[in-house]
């Protein structure tokens, strides 16, 4: 497309503020095309929305200032591509709305901090504005836990949250930590920072709902099945707001009978809340720099399972973690085993991604895991409802970039608060929206607010600093890099048993996270492969049937969202290095490598089935060549997990 | 210059794309926590409500005012912001919490009808939870109003409406006058998304709301589901080697000889 070569030109003419592109180092913004003759258009295609679109053309007063800028002269082409592009409906004005704070994501920290701001403002009596956008269809349908909740900042949000009817109905009532062999199960002590008393177990998508349905209480502006795809800013390089991507693009970019042009919301202060390893933040952390001064982030895979069990093996408020079978000395993993009540058990895998043999299977690990004898005797009698999978940070303290840029900040998994050892981030992805609330406020309604100069959330960091987030963390920062030795597992768990029990992470030592989980994978000629069980259909299964258990569904013929930046590669480097271990890393069956029946006989092509997406991230995070893109899809597209 | 006021109906249901499991004690299937939205056939006569609209609008030969309306508890208030952000003008929520059949909708819809006064009545052709398929019919005999059902085309004349229904010897075309009753099919129409500006303009348009009770109507039900039970599980084939082993496994292990 011809506007990508305008791209690199303006990225290059670095301050020259060409009409179609804002932001001479941004390759991800461009600026909407004020001319009539597109609204003109716009208005032929979409009679109803052009009443606000001339109004928005009132509104959006940075594209004046743009052209006041301007340094250079319009040239023949712009002429030209002011022809092309004018009938053009996706590159037509998109109604812009604005808003004191606009929330990328409804998960636990979004949705705290969405809270916490209506919080402050009700108790003043002021008119502040907060608007959340989530690209799944319904709040809580993308999440995806074991869990056992740490209620500390939801104590601190909604101190009367069982009055208010928090999913929280089974406390945790004994922890218990296994080693597994092939056919035993052996107690072993646990690190205290794993006794859950005090704690729930609790459906995570359950309570995401619930903080959902809290938010709009308090006048939060919630809008499922909206999808932030890209990142605005302003001239002066600060984050403007988002916009939502278009819909009704077909498979082939071009716009279909029901085309919808997103729309953009512009903000004060952007809190982006993505989740683990956020689409919009990985464009943040080039664009800022933000990942300087800290170490690579690490990764793990959660793939888990909600069964209803036979009630006479159902153990509620039992809470167990078990490690070794089937998982190698050499590979980072750990399962859970909780029973939620009422006959409900969640249990998984989480399996280190920055495992080495490219031909390690995550999901055909956890299912033949789901075979042991102790896992098989609860699961006898039950049937499976639910399955899902997600990426989950590992890297602790370390890894954790700065947190904030001109125009707004990260908060929860998108920056990476998850306390490894507790295995829990949702009271400390809660907390830092809350921090991140209270400074945004504070600088929003502050007397020293200008207008037209960036807010830049300075305080937002140290205040996590100085917080109970950076304390746990720093507490069990040397446990996961400790698995980095030789020693693999067994070293990892004999010095993070000394470290948790008695040093307590007081040392003057700080282990670091070297390197990248993607940059791990070993060539395929010097790996063993792996012979996995074939599932059985009672306990384990295929993986489109557990697939077909997750709800996912993305609407048809629209483009694929996960972009290769190179073609070749997949079979050039991928297939040919690592023997394709996209086909095994995504718990969802995205990545095939079929039979190239338009190629020379005998080769093979990447298949990618985007439709079955559950957005769990995994190849954005382990593709050996980084070349696969995730990107967010239509909104309201992805998993319909419930239970989980 | 006609001014048309078109009444759509609609049913918040169980989301398509939903994998349904039967309850526990077998006496329905699993709604509580499980996604919902607007019946599909719903949204299609939504949509044609609104192209309706649209079109007399392009054509300046008239206006329409698009009404939806939604008999069901309190959270059946989404799927009519959803058609008002599609493009409806006004919504009517008949709030109930009783297990509402085919009749008593159609009963509760006749009161409607008789307080809105609309020249037509769009439906879907069914509800895709429990395909019954009889809302709009039985709404026509109550009122005595003409039906089209099943509807892939339609086409507005004076005072009358030229309909294309799918049949199942094929396509029947039918011209009936109005006030008349049209149930929709998956033909019509592809529905428009929601775009984020009209959700946001939809919170402003109005949306009242009556209780079933008032309406004066006799909504008892007149079905008791016995049993719920999901399909057996499929079991694989088997292949025969010669028509003896055939005719063998026909007799003594299908039991159809």
């Amino acid at each position: 497309m011809s506007s990508l070569s305008q791209l690199g030109r303006s990225a290059r003419a670095i301050n020259a503020n060409l009409p179609r592109a804002s932001v001479a180092r941004v390759a991800t913004n461009i600026a909407p095309r004020r001319t009539l003759l597109t609204l003109a258009t716009a208005a032929r295609r979409q009679g109803a929305v052009l009443a606000q679109k001339t109004s928005a053309f009132n509104k959006t007063t940075s594209q004046t200032a743009l052209r006041a800028f301007s340094t250079s002269l319009p040239s023949l082409d712009d002429a030209e591509e002011a022809e092309e592009e004018s009938d053009d409906p996706t590159k037509a004005e998109r109604y812009a709305d604005e808003t004191d704070v606009v929330i990328v994501g409804g998960g636990p920290a979004g949705l705290s901090a969405a809270i916490k701001l209506k919080q402050l403002a009700n108790a003043e009596g002021r008119e502040f504005r907060v608007v959340l956008v989530e690209k799944a269809g319904e709040i809580g349908a993308h999440t995806l836990s074991g869990a056992v909740l740490e209620p500390r900042a939801l104590n601190e949000l909604i101190p009367d949250w069982k009055e208010k009817g928090a999913p929280l109905n089974q406390p945790a009532l004994e922890d218990h930590m296994k080693f597994f062999t092939k056919n035993y199960a052996i107690p072993l002590p646990h690190p205290p920072q794993m006794t859950n008393t005090g704690n729930y177990i609790v459906s995570l998508s359950n309570y995401v709902k619930w903080l959902g349905e809290q938010a709009e209480e308090a006048g939060v502006e919630v809008f499922p099945g909206f999808a932030a795809s890209e990142i605005l800013y302003n001239e002066d390089g600060s984050v403007k707001g988002i916009a939502t991507n278009d819909v009704g693009l077909d498979k082939n970019f071009q716009p279909k009978e029901e085309f919808e042009r997103g729309m953009e919301f512009h903000a004060k202060v952007t809190l982006f809340a993505e989740g683990c390893h956020g689409s919009l933040t990985k464009k943040l952390f080039r664009q800022f720099n933000l990942r300087d001064e800290c170490d690579p982030q690490t990764y793990g895979i959660g793939i888990k399972e909600v069964w209803k069990i036979d009630p006479k093996k159902s153990k509620p408020g039992t809470v167990v973690h078990a490690m070794g079978w089937p998982i190698d000395n050499s590979t980072y993993g750990g399962a859970f085993i909780y029973h939620m009540g009422e006959d409900m058990l969640s249990l998984g895998l989480v399996v280190g991604l920055d495992y080495e043999n490219p031909y390690l299977h995550p999901y055909k690990e956890f299912q033949r895991w789901k075979h042991h004898p102790y896992v098989k005797d609860l699961l006898e009698g039950g049937e499976c409802l639910s399955y899902g999978a997600r990426a989950i940070n590992e890297g602790g303290l370390q890894s954790i970039p700065k947190l904030y840029f001109p125009g707004g900040a990260l908060i929860g998994c998108t920056a990476g608060f998850l306390n490894l050892i507790k295995i829990k981030g949702t009271h400390t992805a809660m907390k830092s929206g809350m921090l991140a609330a209270e400074s945004a406020y504070a600088a929003i309604t502050s007397d020293k607010y200008e207008e037209g100069k960036p807010i830049v959330l300075e305080d937002f960091e140290q205040k996590v600093k100085d917080s109970w987030i950076w304390k746990e963390l720093k507490e069990i920062r040397n446990c996961r890099p400790s698995f980095h030795t030789p020693l693999g597992n067994l070293g990892g768990v004999l010095y993070s048993g000394i470290d948790t029990i008695l040093l307590k992470g007081r040392t003057p030592w700080t282990f670091h996270n070297t390197t990248p989980d993607h940059e791990r994978l070993r060539v395929a000629t010097n790996a063993q492969k792996i012979d996995y069980p074939k599932p059985d259909g009672v306990i384990s299964f295929d993986l489109l049937t557990s697939v077909s258990r997750t709800g996912t569904n993305h609407a048809e013929n629209q483009p694929v969202h996960l972009r290769l930046k190179d073609k070749d590669v997949p079979v050039e480097r991928n297939l040919k290095i690592y023997d394709g271990p996209e086909g095994r890393f995504c718990p969802a069956g995205v990545y095939e490598f079929v039979e190239n029946e338009s190629g020379p006989a005998g080769t093979k092509r990447l298949q990618i089935n985007s439709q079955n997406c559950i957005h769990c991230k995994t190849c954005d995070i382990k593709d050996p060549s980084q070349n696969i893109d995730w990107t967010v899809p239509e909104g309201g597209g992805g998993p319909q997990y419930s239970y989980t | 210059m006609s001014n048309l006021r078109i009444l759509v109906a609609t049913k918040r249901v169980v989301d398509y794309a939903v994998k349904i499991r039967v309850n526990a004690a077998g006496s329905a299937v699993e709604t509580a926590n499980v996604k919902h939205s607007m019946n599909p056939f719903d949204e299609i006569g939504t949509e044609q409500a609104i192209q309706i609209k649209e079109a007399l609008a392009k054509s300046k030969t008239g206006t329409a005012e698009v009404v939806v309306v939604s008999c069901g508890p309190a959270k059946a208030q989404e799927t009519l912001r959803t058609a008002l952000a599609m493009g409806a003008d006004r919504a009517i929520h008949v709030d109930s919490e009783e297990d509402l059949q085919p009749l008593a909708v159609a009963k509760l819809l006749k009161a409607v009808v008789e307080k809105e006064k609309p020249d037509m009545v769009i439906l879907g052709k069914q509800a895709i939870d429990d395909d019954s398929n009889q809302t709009g019919q039985m709404l026509a005999g109550l009122l005595n109003w003409p039906q089209a059902t099943f509807a892939s085309k339609v086409e507005l004349g004076d005072k009358s409406m030229t309909v294309t229904r799918e049949v199942d010897g094929g396509v029947e075309t039918i011209k009936t006058p109005l006030p008349a009753i049209l149930t929709t099919d998956l033909r019509l129409n592809v529905p428009r998304y929601a775009s984020l500006p009209n959700i946001m303009k939809a919170k402003k348009k109005p949306l009242a709301k009556f209780a079933a009770a008032d309406l004066g109507v006799d909504i008892k039900p007149r079905l008791q589901t016995l049993k719920i039970a999901e399909p057996p599980k499929r079991q694989g084939g088997k292949l025969v080697e010669s028509v003896d082993d055939l005719v063998d496994k026909l007799k003594n292990e299908a039991k159809v000889l």
